[in-house]
């Protein structure tokens, strides 16, 4: 029971770093990511191919890869998403536009990594050791990925609370069109959300290929788990995503040990539907008047 | 009924006429060809049906067709035949009714994340169950050719096109179209928005079962990962966007160029059959919002009321 807790909460600490990715892009720059998934997928592609290529640790990988994935994402909202949002009339209007063009740039990117990597699994032992707490042994990969996930985390919540550019992303989060009356740039901000959303998501890839098999066409399986997290969250709150993700992380080992580990979609699942059920807004969301 | 829609009615009739003489010509790769686009008819038109006029972006189709599929994999030895569409319908309907009371009373975006995994539940529910049960995958040996099933296809295009013309006609139609210019509206008229979005969701939901029921005898072997595909659901969705949801006709214009597309690549380069689905959404959003339906309006608001 008590290691069933263990693995959850070392599972969920990626989740949340994930999630937050998502987060960024929804909750601040309003767009509805579905290619968030394979975000992913390439930062766990990265590590994979600097590691087995290089024998560089895939943590000094995420110098690299979170910068990249930065500017790639930047790009994306600059070029594909600006000009989504500039045209629509409301906001389900964007929310339909943007959720057909990151189904279209997801489906992309699967073709893409698949012809380049082929479509086979992929993984690479990495710190496969053991390591004990509390009398148990657990993958020393997941503790080091759990550990890196937190500090980021940790890093960002601090950012985005204490710093005057994390006030104005906080700030276009809650109401974009007063953040423009107190003259912020919400174009810049909201840019800037979605190139970190997507950095942030990329170094969570990176962490879960350490101890995680993935393959080009699993990113969607991630892009569903992060946004489940972030609606049971609650859009734009960062304390309610961490410990969504942290009770996904936990749900979801619980089924795989106990029932079936092929049921792990179906744990995701019966939360959504408490969520939806009951608490809609979010776990510490206020009932919207 | 003006002149107008009985000319409309009499020229659809004569248009299914044609089509279904179609076996008599070839019954080889023409035809499977053909019950491809039949199906992708049913499946976008139904789905149309539903998302046309709400802007819910439903990808629960493969959920609903996989559902029909198995429905026909149990019940084809101990039921007679002609009662599995039935049957598929009813639980389609069943299930659209569950999937919509939970996610159509809340934004599109909830929706769209539901129905998005839902396919996938379904799968590992069933694959759970069968390995429980020690059963795997199942064999469906009938009698049935493949242009009986395109003739089943046929009628059942008719059918759901007869309930799209019908429930455009109908209070609940007019109460959808609405909804989907502004739900705030529609609520303070006194639609009850939920109640209407559930109905229409669950019509779709069955048309989508029924074919599944009426094709699993084309798949002779059936187990979860292949019928509960999510790639259908997307497949669905653009042939549907493609075309474009603002007229009955609409989708059956997007499903003729893309299935022949589709077929193409995927004899051809089948590595990039995902590459052409990105694209493809990517064409609808930036190139062809609004699909053919919306390119033959815009054309005709450009040059005069005269063309068409």
């Amino acid at each position: 029971m008590f290691f069933i807790l263990i693995t959850g909460l070392l599972l969920g600490g990626t989740y949340a770093l994930i999630a937050m990715g998502l987060n960024l892009q929804y909750g601040v720059a309003r767009i509805m990511n579905l290619a968030n998934g394979e975000m992913l997928v390439a930062g766990g592609f990265a590590a994979f191919w600097v590691y087995t290529a290089g024998q560089v640790s895939p943590i000094a990988a995420l110098i690299v890869v979170a910068p990249v994935a930065f500017v790639v994402n930047w790009l994306i909202y600059r070029i594909m998403l600006r000009p989504l949002v500039k045209r629509a009339k409301s906001r389900g209007a964007l929310e339909v536009d943007s959720i057909l063009a990151t189904f279209g740039l997801s489906f992309a990117l699967v073709g893409i990594m698949s012809w380049m990597f082929g479509g086979g699994y992929f993984n690479y032992s990495y710190l496969a050791q053991r390591v004990d707490i509390f009398g148990s042994s657990y993958g020393q990969n997941r503790v080091v990925a759990f550990a890196i996930a937190s500090l980021i985390a940790a890093g960002l919540w601090l950012w985005l609370s204490y710093t005057r550019a994390g006030l104005n992303m906080r700030a276009v989060a809650v109401s974009p069109d007063s953040a423009r009356l107190v003259g912020i740039d919400v174009t810049a901000v909201s840019a800037l959300a979605f190139g970190l959303g997507g950095a942030v998501t990329a170094t969570g890839g990176a962490l879960i290929s350490m101890f995680f098999t993935l393959d080009a066409s699993v990113g969607v399986l991630f892009t569903m788990k992060a946004l489940i997290i972030v609606i049971m969250g609650g859009v734009g709150d960062i304390r309610g995503t961490i410990v969504a993700a942290l009770i996904l992380g936990i749900a979801e080992t619980f089924v795989a040990r106990i029932i079936d580990p092929g049921l792990t979609l179906a744990a995701a699942y019966v939360l959504f539907l408490g969520v939806l059920l009951f608490r809609p807004q979010g776990l510490f969301g206020k009932q919207p008047t | 009924m003006s002149a107008r829609e009985i000319r409309n009615l009499i020229l659809s009739a004569m248009a299914f006429g044609v089509v279904a003489l179609l076996p008599f010509y070839d019954t080889g790769y023409i035809l499977s060809i053909a019950t491809t686009m039949a199906m992708f008819t049913v499946l976008a038109t139904s789905w149309a049906l539903f998302s046309g006029p709400t802007h819910y972006i439903s990808l629960a189709t493969a959920a609903f067709f996989g559902l029909g599929t198995f429905v026909t994999g149990y019940g084809f030895q101990t039921m007679p035949y002609w009662s599995l569409p039935l049957i598929a319908g009813v639980l389609g309907a069943g299930l659209a009714g569950l999937v919509g009371m939970v996610t159509l009373r809340l934004s599109g975006v909830y929706f769209v994340i539901f129905t998005l995994g839902l396919a996938e539940l379904v799968r590992q529910l069933v694959t759970w169950v069968q390995n429980r049960t020690g059963q795997r995958g199942m064999y469906v040996l009938t009698s049935i050719t493949e242009r009986d099933i395109y003739w089943q296809l046929l009628g059942m295009a008719a059918l759901v096109f007869l309930v799209g013309w019908l429930i455009g006609r109908s209070r609940l139609g007019f109460a959808l179209r609405i909804i989907g210019n502004d739900e705030t509206v529609a609520k303070h008229s006194g639609i009850n928005t939920a109640l209407a979005k559930v109905l229409l969701f669950m019509v779709s939901g069955a048309a989508a079962a029924i074919v599944g029921a009426m094709l699993a005898p084309r798949y002779i072997y059936i187990e979860p990962s292949t019928a509960f595909a999510p790639i259908l659901s997307f497949q669905v969705v653009i042939m549907a966007l493609l075309g474009g949801t603002g007229r009955l006709w609409g989708p059956v214009a997007g499903v003729i160029p893309f299935t022949l597309l589709w077929e193409f690549i995927s004899r051809h380069a089948p590595n990039q059959t995902l590459l052409l689905l990105g694209l493809a959404f990517l064409l609808i959003v930036y190139v062809l919002p609004g699909g053919v339906v919306g390119l033959q309006a815009r054309l005709k608001h450009r040059f005069g009321q005269g063309g068409h």
